[in-house]
């Protein structure tokens, strides 16, 4: 470029703005190399995030399938039911010993029609089913008594090396150590794939279902845990929200400037901040110890989960009718309403889906919590049907859904840790809905003034 | 409170030190700065006077382009220092405003001690051979800002500890430590009371024998003092530019009459 | 009367009172109004609230009082001597309130009448198998004492029932009377109803207090009766945690508090530079698409449940440290023996911990004034230059608080280090061994069947406090520090 063509009589620049001193491209190459490190931070982030979640999905997808074999079953009446009265107190007298003779003939009958050659013996066969496989065709036989006598299209449940076979987790290398399991059933198994009869579908049981003791991993359903979860949520919503909302109307519009309101709003904030597990204490100490309230009942995990959502709920409601003009109260104060009136009248209605926002989103983070649920003892193995009353679901013992997971992390068995993140994408799926409608609440009815 | 002498001397002297050709400015959709065509003066004080919104800051923020910090704001057309085109792809900002420094409306002290505030742009630019050089630097600068007397006994003291004309003369201090040519003046005594103005004011017009100075203002009274040159700008349009005592006593466009006599603005 | 019954009766009096209120002032006033001084639903407002509250709050003390009341005059009962070996009052106590529910079902079942529990005789009657019969499972025989204290306790339970009914009952009968006699059209009736509900206000707003009351007596009662079976020195200032149920433990805190802040550190060491800079790249560099992508998807990581951390530490980022560090790994190095390990527990809380720095740091880098920053970039500084030099010393004390905030968040967590981190309790500095926290033997302490007397189960309190405490601190100064900081720019 012509510099110096332009300004006859200038005096000529020391250095040129167009030539780049040798500092200046040092400064700037540490410029990039800075910016560079905040990409590589956020990406750091980013990679964790996706990580975590692909590595949720590709672990976790398994557990929505099970393997299940289908068999022509003879309900043989002399066996269940002797008497032949259709009596149901009798037929419930036949215990699953009972049954194991009628999965064994129905493997020899499938064997025939299927012309599947195997050495095995029919005992031997039926071990490729679940230990629950008798009680489930047990129960079907109580639900439906009309059925005995004739012969039924079932489907069991395989056991859950069997399922692993089918979903790639056990091969025949690794279960050289296996008492469960033996090569020449997994040839078996090869066969009644081949002849239809063992499949993999998608598994309801998991979902609907209650856990499984753990010798069957592949009958664990998280169902009734969600059950546990759900009550957990009522008794906070029931009490969190009124009582989180009567604070912040308090905190936000009436309290006077005093020590006593100083000592409430720091107390709030700090136990925002107090460790969840601190409130397990207190709930153990509090509602089990000194209140006999029933141990792992939900509605005592419903009271702890509410005192520490409290904190949340309140912070976001005070937000919500803090963005409320002043010109709404001075405007209802002055047609005459009372400061009572003209907070609930027309301050709180505008807060509202602030207010609900607030309270979706402590839900969710209830929702997700499991330190405080150990220590009143919503874990293991606990309750095995639905609840049948609200009653019931709210005192009988429960788990919860995290409680459930963190249970099933601790059997120590693939077939268990497959259900545990199979458990994280339900409770992902709950949390990420309860998200979108907060978002998609604010969104809708999200006001500037 | 002016040194008639120089005053007289100066007016000889029109060597152009910036020139804009055609400079448009646009905020996202807005046009912000129409088509301003300006020469600027070396060693000279200018002012850029108009009301509240006319362009006259985004302008001046052009010149050592620190609307390249804001996402939205976009430049077009010429703008040229000693001839050099600072709007070219070759151009590093960070050079660029070595050479062509500001002070802002707001007093902005670093929370650094005083030392530090002035030892900053030369630390940054390598400016010091080492830290006798440093410490001249240093104090020719807070000479320079006259402010030397009232700071030399507690040079590391915060910056943030003076009073609001003290930090103003502070922020001069500095910006002049880094050796530019040109001093980009951003209302810098609206934040200040009337004392405080009257020392910077008398700064700002010694510092022209060394400096190119653009001062943005909305006090006439204040460019009719310390400036030898004034733009009138107006809805982003410079409307009249010329000397001083021309532009306040026989303004050629009707705009610029309304504006000083208080009609519009 | 079941509690639910009495509960309801109140809400339906309470919503009788509502209407009869309010119908009662309008027949008073003639249909009119305007001869009112509040509107009708204030009065029936107030005969509800004049019904409900006095009762419900009545009921509500009662309920926490009574336990403790029948509690102490039943446990005067049981002799020390007669506590078997290895047992103590609280199991006793148990048992006790055991039998007495039994007794109950028998009663209300109708398959025994009251004169036959009262002459029950336990070296008579087996009442283990008596009571088995009607469904009522006990753990083990019952004993002569525990009998007599569990009918007395009966007793005692239901007439202090009973009361309770009748004094609930009557004071809703009062409230009502006392409000229905009050309505009339001139009674101020909307001031009353307002000043009941502002009390109903401040009284939830109170229950912040209370629960952080509770906190602290809940734990430091159980931590006095921790230090009555323990000697504090050795809580405090031993180097050996040892849990023995045979009693003998050695119950130190220092070895678990060495493992909480260790693996905090390795959380804060992944957290804060990552943090820091994510939340730098944000505020000053990326664009607003960039960060309205980038800035909710870095917040999912914090609102992912610690389970799932957990699960992840376990199954995942123990594993792959393990195939990396451990004896077959791909290194060869042989350095960790186990998935749980301090590195494990500390990389994935940090991991957690992301999101939570950067939302805190981007605010308090958004607060420095834009002034500085043009000051800055004004003398020819590069913008790295402007953060390094200028925003990061001026956000400085914000940032401390923030990290603070985070190592209070890192020391409270309880479910990665359960999963993660190992029950071994030592001091040692190598990050590949796994060791044990404040919270994770706080669970394990306290699940299961725990002996309330035991000092292996007490200990938990006293490591409750102790991280309460602890974390509390954190916060306070953390908070103290960010408002200051704030303040500073306001």
């Amino acid at each position: 470029m012509t510099d110096t063509t332009q300004n006859t009589g200038a005096v000529t620049p020391i250095s040129s703005l167009h030539t780049l001193d040798a500092r200046t491209k040092r400064r700037n190459a540490a410029e990039n190399r800075f910016k560079l490190y905040g990409m590589i931070a956020i990406g750091i982030g980013l990679l964790m995030l996706v990580t975590l979640l692909t590595t949720i999905l590709s672990k976790g997808t398994g557990a929505f399938t099970q393997t299940f074999v289908t068999m022509e079953v003879e309900l043989l009446e002399s066996k269940l039911d002797k008497s032949g009265e259709r009596d149901l107190e009798k037929i419930k007298k036949v215990t699953t010993f009972g049954y194991a003779p009628l999965i064994k003939t129905a493997f020899e009958k499938t064997v025939e029609i299927h012309g599947i050659e195997t050495d095995l013996k029919s005992k031997t066969m039926a071990k490729i089913l679940s230990k629950s496989a008798a009680s489930q065709l047990r129960n079907y036989v109580i639900a439906n008594p009309d059925q005995i006598g004739q012969t039924i299209e079932f489907r069991f449940l395989a056991n859950s090396r069997v399922d692993g076979y089918m979903k790639g987790r056990v091969t025949r290398d690794s279960i050289a150590n296996d008492k469960n399991i033996t090569p020449a059933q997994l040839d078996f198994v090869d066969q009644l794939i081949e002849a239809g009869a063992l499949k993999k579908t998608f598994n309801i049981d998991f979902i609907i279902g209650a856990d499984a003791s753990d010798q069957r991993p592949e009958a664990a359903g998280i169902g009734v845990a969600m059950m546990g979860s759900l009550f957990m949520m009522l008794v906070v919503l029931a009490l969190a929200l009124p009582i989180g909302v009567a604070a912040s109307i308090y905190l936000e519009e009436f309290a006077p400037k005093n020590w006593i309101t100083d000592i409430i709003e720091v107390n709030i904030s700090n136990l925002a901040a107090v460790p969840s597990i601190v409130f397990g204490i207190l709930g153990l100490a509090v509602f089990i110890n000194y209140m006999h309230l029933p141990q792992s009942a939900p509605l005592v995990g419903g009271l702890v989960l509410t005192l520490m959502t409290l904190p949340t709920i309140i912070i976001s409601t005070r937000a919500a009718l803090k963005a409320v003009p002043p010109s709404i109260r001075d405007a209802a104060l002055g047609v005459g309403a009372s400061k009572m009136q003209a907070v609930f009248h027309h301050v709180l209605p505008l807060a509202a889906p602030g207010i609900l926002t607030g309270t979706i989103i402590g839900l969710a983070q209830a929702l997700g919590e499991t330190a405080p649920l150990l220590l009143i003892g919503m874990i293991g193995f606990i309750a095995s049907n639905m609840p049948e009353t609200v009653g019931e679901g709210l005192l009988s013992p429960n788990s919860a859904m995290p409680a459930q997971i963190y249970e099933w992390a601790k059997r120590a068995d693939p077939a268990f840790y497959e259900r545990a993140w199979g458990g994280i994408i339900i409770l992902l799926i709950f949390l990420i809905s309860m998200n979108t409608l907060a978002v998609l609440l604010r969104r809708r009815f999200e006001r500037r003034w | 409170m002016y040194d008639t002498e120089k005053l007289g001397t100066d007016v000889n002297q029109t060597e152009t030190k910036i020139s804009a050709r055609n400079v448009q400015v646009y905020y996202g959709d807005t046009h912000a700065i129409k088509d301003v065509n300006v020469d600027i003066d070396a060693k000279s004080v200018t002012a850029f006077i108009g009301p509240s919104g006319c362009g006259k800051s985004t302008f001046l923020r052009c010149i050592n382009r620190m609307n390249d910090t804001i996402d939205v704001c976009r430049v077009e057309g010429d703008i040229k220092i000693d001839g050099e085109d600072i709007y070219d792809k070759r151009v590093d900002p960070v050079q660029l405003r070595a050479k062509v420094g500001m002070v802002f409306q707001k007093p902005n002290p670093f929370p650094k001690s005083i030392y530090d505030n002035i030892a900053y742009g030369p630390r940054i630019h390598g400016l010091a051979k080492n830290k006798a050089d440093l410490d001249e630097i240093v104090e020719k600068s807070l000479r320079r800002g006259a402010i030397w007397n009232e700071v030399k006994d507690r040079l590391h003291a915060p910056g943030t500890g003076l009073s609001g004309g003290q930090q103003q003369r502070l922020c001069i201090a500095r910006a002049v430590a880094t050796e530019p040519e040109v001093l980009l003046m951003d209302e810098p005594c609206s934040a200040l009371d009337p004392i405080a103005t009257a020392q910077v004011e008398e700064l700002i017009d010694e510092l022209r024998d060394q400096y190119s100075v653009v001062i943005v203002t909305h006090s006439m009274q204040q460019a009719a003092r310390v400036s030898q040159k004034t733009a009138f700008f107006h809805l982003g349009n410079l409307v009249e530019y010329g000397d001083t005592s021309q532009i306040f006593t026989n303004p050629k466009d009707e705009r610029t009459e309304s504006y000083i006599t208080g009609r519009i603005g | 009367m079941p509690l639910s019954w009495l509960v309801l009766l109140v809400l339906a009096l309470a919503a009788a009172g509502y209407f009869i209120g309010r119908i009662r002032v309008l027949k008073l006033a003639g249909g009119d109004i305007r001869a009112l001084h509040s509107l009708p639903i204030y009065y029936g407002t107030n005969v509800a609230l004049s019904v409900a509250v006095p009762a419900i709050a009545v009921l509500l003390v009662w309920l926490l009082a009574q336990p403790t009341l029948i509690e102490r005059s039943v446990s005067g009962m049981i002799a020390p001597e007669m506590i078997p070996e290895g047992s103590n009052l609280n199991l006793v106590m148990s048992d006790v309130r055991r039998v007495a529910d039994g007794l109950n079902t028998a009663i209300s079942g109708g398959a025994m009448s009251l004169a036959e529990v009262e002459a029950m005789d336990a070296t008579v009657v087996d009442v283990r198998a008596r009571l088995g019969e009607l469904g009522v499972a006990l753990g083990q025989d019952v004993r002569p004492e525990v009998l007599a204290a569990a009918k007395s306790y009966r007793s005692a339970a239901v007439t202090g029932n009973t009361l309770r009914t009748l004094i609930v009952l009557a004071l809703a009968g009062i409230g009502f009377g006392i409000s229905f006699s009050k309505t009339k059209p001139d009674y101020r009736a909307r001031n009353v109803v307002e000043r009941a509900v502002l009390a109903l206000l401040m009284a939830a707003a109170s229950l912040a207090i209370l629960t952080t009351v509770g906190i602290v007596l809940s734990m430091l009662f159980e931590t006095i009766n921790f230090f009555g079976l323990h000697n504090w020195r050795d809580f405090f200032f031993g180097t050996t945690w040892a849990p023995n149920f045979r009693g003998d433990s050695e119950l130190s805190i220092l070895p678990l508090l060495w493992g909480t802040l260790y693996i905090s550190f390795i959380a804060l060491l992944v957290a804060v530079p990552i943090g820091l800079f994510a939340a730098i790249y944000l505020s000053e560099y990326a664009g607003p698409k960039t960060r309205a992508i980038a800035k909710p998807l870095l917040e999912i990581l914090a609102g992912i449940p610690t389970i799932v951390y957990g699960l992840f530490a376990l199954l995942t980022v123990g594993p792959l440290l393990v195939n990396m560090f451990g004896q077959s790994g791909s290194l060869g190095l042989g350095w960790m023996s186990g998935a749980t390990s301090v590195l494990t527990a500390g990389i994935v809380m940090g991991i957690m911990l992301i999101p939570f720095v950067s939302s805190l740091s981007d605010d308090i880098i958004n607060a420095v004034p834009q002034t500085m920053r043009d000051g800055s970039l004004g003398l020819g500084a590069t913008p790295s230059e402007t953060i390094r030099q200028v925003v990061i010393p001026a956000a400085l004390p914000g940032i401390v608080g923030a990290i603070l905030l985070a190592a209070s968040r890192a020391i409270g967590e309880t479910m990665i280090v359960v999963m993660g981190a190992g029950a071994i309790a030592k001091f040692s500095a190598n990050p590949f061994e796994s060791m044990t926290t404040i919270t994770t033997r706080i669970v394990s302490q306290l699940t299961g069947d725990g002996d309330f007397a035991s000092p292996e189960t007490l200990v938990a309190f006293a490591l409750g406090l102790s991280l309460f405490v602890l974390t509390l601190g954190l916060n306070v100064l953390a908070l103290y520090i960010v408002r200051k900081y704030r303040e500073q720019y306001e």
